[in-house]
């Protein structure tokens, strides 16, 4: 009160005056998890903090973001209307500190917390301290997280309600010898989980007794890494499973719906990739049973906001209770997409004591959407998560039936110390084929360059014939494995002359660009039509496609168009560069066949962008440029940036090819560097817990080539 | 159209666009366009474009059998050695895809009976390096070793004038075995000889104008003082040597048994003696240093003429084919020539009405003010003072002179005798002679005489010399020099009472005529350097625009004329 009379005697403070007041979170309704909400803190990052905004923009809610120092430029802190910084690059310290997280949330005046996934998600201590400080949290009430985060528990609830359920053994006795034993009471194969576990991590399967117990205990490390708990679980594993999902909702007025089921079988490294929503085969009895033990589940607990319940599903469509993820999925879209909902809207609304929007019989399911999960990995080397600059990123065009959800836009990094998920493209289509072909259609023009992608697995993993079929299953992956990783073709010769084209276009535009600083700029030695006098002009350009080289011997014609010659055949080949939004496209005519792919050229290397596929061609670093040894000569190097976990060997040592030589720490995964090749180890260059960047010389062999370098 | 094609891309480079035009064009200020356009269905169209097409086929066709230089053979021989071929090296050293003013390809071509030399066995030119015009000297290891015949040393003095005169920095591609040892006594002791190359860079240096040499291949004797006398050297490994006596000398000399590696190669010349500065691990490796060093030259290129836009001309450029034609008894309006050289075929026409055998105007190529001087006929009084006032209106303010030349010559008779026609005459020589701004000279038809003199030929130091492939060059046509000697044959024969028949006047002039034509056709004189180069008409406006853009590398040196006597 009394600032509010201070403040009318100064007229110029009265905005000032206004904003304390709208600030002022609303305290009489959070101590029953209802309130105003007129400022929500996304306490994550990435994609789903900017998906977040979104609703929140459209709902007039004013977004506050927080981020790590390894965030300060990203794409969520530009969309905020707020922004805070909360520590530096290790999620320990910043995305995952409460404290840090509540302070903000305090000093900003945000009314509401919304926690995305991961991270505080579901976290029960994180969702009681808001409601400590009388902020809501948007999720469910702690107690339902607590339930449901705790694998034994919600199996017993679950048991107890009549949801079925999975044989296996949850004890308190984690004594080696009692799990084993478990195990084979269950009988192989078996699943060895961290109780706390999600995501994939902390989990393992045991396919036989002999290598339970070097399961065990890499499930164990990796737990205690990640949940800083490593008490485990064995279950019965279904073979050939299918991962189904069931989205539900529940509000603080008692009521719950189902909003379908999503497959989210077609996994690798245990975590999802590939999405779809309604489940492929399913039939409409199999979709009510589901859904209402879904609901049940979700009742057993009295839950509220978005869960999902997840169930794995045998070939005959029983289904088995699995989890419950008390929190929104990475793969909501799906389910918005089909039934026409924004979940986020519903969750702030839910949050702020609001009865669900649509009641059970309202939610009607229309046609079939698809998200694929584009992340920055290596599918050629067991999908190895990746780091790195994007830096070139162009996307299909979003519209109604395309949503590109990301939180990364061109330029920026995929950090090495969060998700390397980059984006999620979500499609609509009235059946599933229609669907299914708006991804495949779309990925194509999901171009990036910078690092590795799965762009390329997620095509020829979206049109392989199985998956069109529907046939899709938890070992979807392995199964499919020969024909997912089709051979690389390499590119046609008509891809080499326009990757020479394009080359010849990036010459062209470096005179025009001396040409236009010089204070000579209309001389004709200013330009690149390679003329000379009463003879033409053939240059051989040596383009580098994976490990073969190729020569083109390019004719500049004087008419500007060029003759090539790749391998004996001649093309004629002309065009022109036009920009279409932010990228390049290379209108050009290979013989008379006029194509438009996309061109991006980084450095040394032209990519190609087009229906028909992706090129990449580089033009070969002469010998004098390419200076030092990067280490790639026989040593062992770093595969991506992380942390030196063990040392395994030491100077002197004698190793084998594919010995074991260190153990990094990368991505929150675990990698061994094994021995490149036979011989004595001269020199090693990292001790445990130090840092190795990516492509860093781990080792030095003691009979290696030094490379002459003048 | 390549322009707007490019465009796209210098938003992805950050580009400062084009500097601001200065477009000081009103409306009423607006030039017309010469030339008209021709009825290319007519008899003589048609035959003209024929003929001329044949010439330029020929033309075409015999440089891209001299670009291969010493035959496959040594061109693989070469090639298995690691080494790039000439042309390649020059390619590489070149700015990626930009264009090369090569003079000469012509050098020797049948002038040493059955030895053929393609190019003298040494390729010159003019080309951007590093953004930097400079003149490129390479020799051609695949023509006889690269050995100088006189004709190679002929041009390689050439491009060092050119360098000089223009103010280019030099880069020799040096892969020579030295002097043609057979041919010694014309290469080596006369002033304008093998010494004189080394005299020349001494004095080019003198003048600030970088010199760069890059061994590529043997540099023995005489040789070795290329890269010696150099600014900046550059050796390329196991490939170059340099030596003032090579191991069969030495071995000669002193008995001491040495490898050319170790008497002279990169090692030894980076490592111990000095005499080159940078090491390099191959030809491309060597080019590249090339043209770091050009880029350390801290050069820029100061223009002190007034630029526009360019803009092509409105009439395609091969209709000269089909205006000119082979046969110079056919005459042309040399305004249609201009019409499709200059930018937007806008000439500003000097005196039109007075002297207008002559034809005087002003013009852009390629941006670049120029003066230009055409022959419609042949000289009167009239005409040779009009071209001095132009000569002169353009030294004053500093426009560059282009001569288009088809000229029979002066006037002669009584009355034009009495007129004055020598004085007047020698007024426009005076003013060619005299004139410092950069000339540059087209003979686009017959060079005949004093005509020759006037219209600034060879002798007249033009910057740059082309011809087109229908020109003839002589004292006289051959026809009336034969005349002329049948005149004289008979007066002398009726004098000493003898008779002189029709027949054997005949047999007299057609030897005559036949020499005449072969020694005034382009060849011939391209052969001996009378010339830079014979070129394609349609690709005059281009190399037109390439020798001025390099020209203007010189500073403006100011005019001082002679006596004009009136």
């Amino acid at each position: 009160m009394a600032a509010v009379l201070r403040c009318q005697t100064i007229l110029t403070l009265r905005i000032l005056q206004q904003k304390l007041i709208w600030t002022k979170p609303s305290v009489r309704f959070s101590s029953v998890g209802q309130g105003r909400i007129e400022k929500v803190l996304i306490a994550n990052r990435g994609e789903i903090a900017c998906r977040v905004m979104r609703t929140a923009k459209k709902m007039g809610v004013r977004s506050v973001a927080v981020y790590s120092d390894a965030d300060c430029h990203s794409m969520h802190v530009a969309m905020a209307d707020e922004a805070y910084n909360i520590g530096p690059a290790a999620s320990q310290q910043s995305y995952l500190s409460m404290e840090k997280v509540l302070e903000v949330a305090k000093r900003s005046g945000s009314h509401a917390v919304h926690p995305g996934y991961g991270f505080l998600s579901e976290s029960t201590e994180f969702a009681e301290a808001c409601k400590m400080e009388g902020i809501i949290f948007v999720g469910p009430p702690s107690a339902a997280i607590r339930d449901m985060g705790i694998k034994s528990t919600s199996k017993y609830i679950m048991s107890a309600a009549g949801v079925p359920i999975i044989e296996g053994y949850h004890g308190e006795d984690q004594s080696d010898e009692k799990l084993q034993a478990e195990a084979v009471r269950i009988g192989y194969p078996v699943m060895i989980k961290a109780v706390r576990g999600g995501g994939g991590k902390g989990m393992r399967i045991a396919h036989t007794a002999k290598d339970f117990q070097e399961q065990l205990e890499s499930a164990r490390r990796e737990a205690r890494k990640s949940f800083n708990d490593d008490v485990m679980l064995v279950e019965k594993f279904v073979e050939d499973p299918r991962h189904v999902e069931v989205q539900v909702f529940g509000d603080q007025h008692g009521n719950a719906v189902y909003l379908f089921e999503r497959d989210c079988s077609v996994q690798r490294r245990h975590q999802k990739i590939i999405e779809e929503a309604p489940g492929p085969g399913i039939s409409e009895d199999v979709r009510r049973k589901l859904g209402e033990a879904a609901v049940r589940a979700a009742k057993a607990v009295s839950y509220v906001g978005a869960g999902t319940v997840e169930f794995i599903m045998d070939a005959q469509q029983n289904f088995y209770f699995m989890e419950m993820n008390t929190r929104l999925q990475v793969e909501h879209p799906v389910s918005e997409m089909i039934t026409g909902t924004d979940l986020v809207e519903w969750q702030l609304r839910v949050a702020a004591g609001e009865r669900l929007p649509l009641l059970q019989d309202e939610i009607k399911l229309t046609g079939h959407s698809f998200e694929a999960r584009i992340y920055a990995e290596d599918p050629n080397n067991d999908f190895l998560p990746g780091a790195g600059p994007l830096l070139h990123l162009s996307t299909p065009q979003a519209d109604e039936c395309t949503r590109i959800e990301t939180g990364v836009r061109e330029g920026d990094e995929v950090s090495a110390h969060y998700d390397p998920m980059i984006a999620k493209l979500v499609v609509w289509g009235e059946d599933r084929s229609a669907a299914l072909k708006k991804l495949r259609y779309c990925l194509r023009q999901y171009n990036i360059v910078g690092l590795n992608t799965n762009i390329e697995f997620l095509l020829s993993l979206s049109g392989h014939p199985e998956f069109e079929a529907g046939n899709v299953t938890t070992s979807f992956i392995p199964q499919h494995y020969g024909q997912l990783f089709p051979k690389p073709s390499p590119p046609s010769r008509a891809t080499l002359c326009q990757a020479a084209l394009g080359l010849l276009f990036r010459e062209s535009a470096g005179t025009q660009m001396f040409r236009d600083q010089s204070n000579d700029p209309f001389s004709p030695f200013a330009s690149s039509n390679g003329r000379r006098v009463n003879i033409l002009y053939s240059r051989n350009m040596a383009l580098q496609l994976g490990d073969h080289k190729v020569d083109v011997t390019v004719t500049y014609n004087p008419d500007g168009t060029y003759s090539m010659e790749v391998e004996g055949e001649v093309f004629q080949v002309s065009g022109e560069v036009e920009t279409e939004g932010q990228a390049l496209f290379l209108h050009c005519s290979v013989n008379g066949v006029k194509t438009r792919p996309k061109l991006v050229i980084l450095g040394n290397t032209v990519h190609l962008f087009s229906m028909e596929g992706s090129a990449e061609v580089s033009v070969p670093v002469p010998k004098f440029l390419a200076g030092v040894s990067t280490g790639a000569q026989g040593g062992a190097v770093a595969p991506m940036t992380g942390t030196i976990e063990k040392v395994l060997v030491k100077v002197g040592d004698a190793v084998q090819m594919g010995d074991a030589l260190m153990v990094m720490n990368a991505m929150k995964m675990e990698h061994t560097i094994r021995a490149p090749k036979a011989g004595v180890i001269k020199k090693v260059f990292f001790k445990e817990g130090s840092q190795a960047n990516r492509h860093a010389a781990l080792v030095e062999f003691e009979e290696e080539e030094v490379i002459e370098v003048e | 159209m390549r322009f707007q094609t490019v465009r796209p891309w210098l938003a992805l480079l950050r580009s400062r666009g084009l500097p601001t035009s200065t477009a000081r064009l009103y409306h009423g200020d607006k030039v017309a366009a010469v030339g008209t356009q021709p009825d290319t269905q007519s008899q003589e169209y048609v035959d003209n474009y024929e003929r001329m097409k044949d010439l330029v086929d020929e033309l075409k066709e015999r440089s891209e059998k001299i670009k291969l230089g010493g035959g496959e053979r040594a061109r693989k021989l070469h090639m298995s050695r690691g080494k790039l071929l000439p042309r390649e090296r020059i390619d590489r050293l070149l700015d990626p895809g930009s264009p090369f003013l090569e003079f000469s390809q012509f050098a020797a071509y049948e002038l040493y009976g059955k030895e053929e030399v393609p190019s003298g066995g040494i390729i010159t030119g003019i080309g951007r390096v590093s953004g930097v015009e400079c003149v490129v000297v390479a020799n051609d290891a695949t023509v006889k070793g690269g050995t100088y015949y006189p004709i190679t040393v002929k041009k390689h003095l050439r491009a060092q004038e050119i360098a000089q005169q223009n103010h280019l920095p030099c880069i020799y591609l040096v892969d020579s075995g030295g002097a043609n040892l057979p041919r010694q006594a014309e290469v080596f002791p006369d002033r304008e000889h093998f010494g004189r190359i080394f005299f020349n860079q001494a004095r080019l240096s003198s003048d600030g104008i970088a010199q760069i040499a890059v061994v590529m291949g043997s540099c023995t004797a005489g040789g070795a003082y290329v890269p010696a006398m150099a600014d900046e050297s550059i050796i390329v490994r196991k490939q170059g040597t340099i030596f003032l006596g090579g191991p069969p000398l030495v071995k000669a000399a002193t008995g001491e048994a040495v490898s050319a590696e170790d008497l002279g190669g990169a090692d030894l010349h980076c490592r111990k003696s000095g005499v080159t500065d940078h090491y390099a691990l191959d030809d491309s490796h060597a080019l590249h240093l090339a043209r770091k060093a050009v880029r350390n030259l801290n050069y820029t290129k100061k223009i002190q003429v007034t630029t526009e836009p360019p803009e092509p001309p409105i009439y395609p450029a091969d209709e000269l084919y089909g205006i000119v034609g082979a046969n110079l008894k056919r005459n042309f309006d040399v305004r249609e020539v201009i019409a499709r050289i200059v930018d937007g075929s806008r000439f500003d026409e000097f005196k039109a009405l007075y002297g207008d055998t002559v034809v005087t105007g002003f013009s852009r190529i390629f941006g670049y003010p120029v003066g230009i001087i055409g022959n419609n006929g042949v000289l009167f009084s009239e005409s040779a003072k009009k071209a001095t006032h132009f000569i002169e209106l353009c030294s004053q303010r500093n426009i560059p002179l282009v001569f288009l030349q088809n000229i029979t010559g002066f006037m002669v008779g009584r009355e034009y005798e009495a007129g004055g026609i020598a004085k007047d005459g020698a007024k426009m020589v005076t003013a060619v002679a005299c004139a410092n701004v950069p000339k540059i000279t087209v003979i686009i038809g017959g060079s005949y005489g004093a005509g020759n003199y006037g219209m600034c030929g060879r002798a007249y130091s033009p910057r740059f010399l082309y011809m087109w492939p229908n020109s003839r060059i002589s004292v006289m046509g051959g026809e009336q020099a034969a005349t002329v000697l049948a005149t004289i044959t008979k007066d002398q024969r009726q004098r000493e009472g003898k008779e002189f028949t029709e027949e054997q006047e005949a047999a007299m002039k057609e030897p005559i005529i036949k020499r005449f034509e072969e020694e005034g056709s382009p060849y011939f004189a391209s052969a001996r350097l009378w010339d830079d180069g014979i070129i394609d008409p349609a690709d005059t406006r281009l190399i037109l625009g390439m020798s001025l853009s390099a020209a203007l590398n010189a500073p403006t040196q100011k005019t001082h004329f002679g006596v004009f006597r009136m």
